[in-house]
């Protein structure tokens, strides 16, 4: 799978070069190819998080706390990449790099939950495990808010009827990256998350050591 | 006739500025192709296509790169402690 991804990765530049320019926006709508599928990484980052959290509060699988940790880490990384790729497009294509929009402004509040929430694991010791999953709760319940903002706020992020609405020439390089971003998710959550796994472990070993 | 002289001097005061507003205005001295206009009024694309993906990148890989060097060093301590505990 981390081959397929860094094989997608290294065929993605080519795809979105060949992509038509388009008419209002010209060359810089092609941030749009990694910006979308960054966005839509974030959400279900942020998403994963939720559904762990809920697993370790109301079903009391400790484990899943492994799985907070890692799609909250992956929330504020595809947070980064799309809040800095988007304001680069805005800059060209609205001539300001940042509007106080209901998109935007909800996209910022959820990365800085998941902010919250790593600074929380790595300070804030002993329950913090169960204090954070109920911030990265909060942050999933923003999720389907941030996805239809742009339908009913006044906005001049484009809708999400755009997607697919997309010409063919647009639209293969662009889920082609939605599927390369895809992989390279679930490579990274899993890798993250086996972190998590051999940090308890070790842990257990020298808890297990101590008691010889 | 001092007074007609005045009204008359006053109505066409009044009137110049209506009249100048009634001018067509001024063809242009020059047409100006898009690529000549002040630097200040153009934002070129290239280089935040390349800073978006440049960020993009390398965020990407240093998150990999750091994530693999904590995988190795916690795999280290792992053979380690179950040498130790042999």
């Amino acid at each position: 799978m981390i081959g397929l991804a860094a094989a997608m990765f290294a065929v993605a530049p080519f795809m979105i070069n060949n992509a038509p320019s388009e008419a209002t926006m010209g060359l810089v709508y092609k941030i749009y190819f990694f910006h979308m599928p960054s966005a839509w990484m974030f959400l279900v980052a942020a998403t994963t998080a939720g559904v762990a959290s809920f697993r370790l509060l109301f079903l009391k699988r400790p484990n899943a706390d492994h799985w907070v940790i890692a799609a909250a880490e992956l929330a504020v990384l595809f947070g980064a990449l799309t809040l800095v790729s988007g304001p680069l497009w805005a800059r060209k294509s609205w001539g300001v790099w940042w509007v106080w929009d209901a998109r935007l402004t909800s996209s910022l509040m959820v990365f800085l939950i998941f902010v919250a929430y790593t600074l929380l694991r790595k300070y804030g010791g002993a329950g913090s495990d169960k204090l954070g999953a109920g911030l990265a709760l909060f942050g999933m319940a923003n999720v389907p808010f941030i996805y239809i903002s742009v339908n009913y706020w006044r906005t001049f992020h484009p809708p999400t009827s755009v997607v697919p609405k997309l010409p063919v020439e647009m639209g293969i390089p662009l889920w082609f990256c939605v599927t390369a971003f895809t992989l390279l998710y679930v490579v990274l959550l899993r890798l993250r998350a086996r972190l998590e796994f051999q940090r308890a472990r070790v842990e257990a070993l020298y808890l297990a050591e101590d008691e010889l | 006739m001092r007074l007609r002289m005045f009204l008359l001097v006053m109505v066409l005061a009044g009137a110049w500025p209506v009249r100048a507003m009634q001018q067509p205005p001024q063809p242009p001295k020059d047409f100006v192709p898009v690529d000549e206009s002040a630097p200040g009024e153009q934002i070129p694309a290239m280089p935040l296509i390349g800073g978006a993906y440049g960020f993009i990148w390398v965020a990407v890989f240093g998150y990999v790169w750091s994530l693999g060097r904590k995988l190795q060093k916690v795999d280290a301590e792992i053979t380690e402690l179950e040498r130790r505990k042999k």
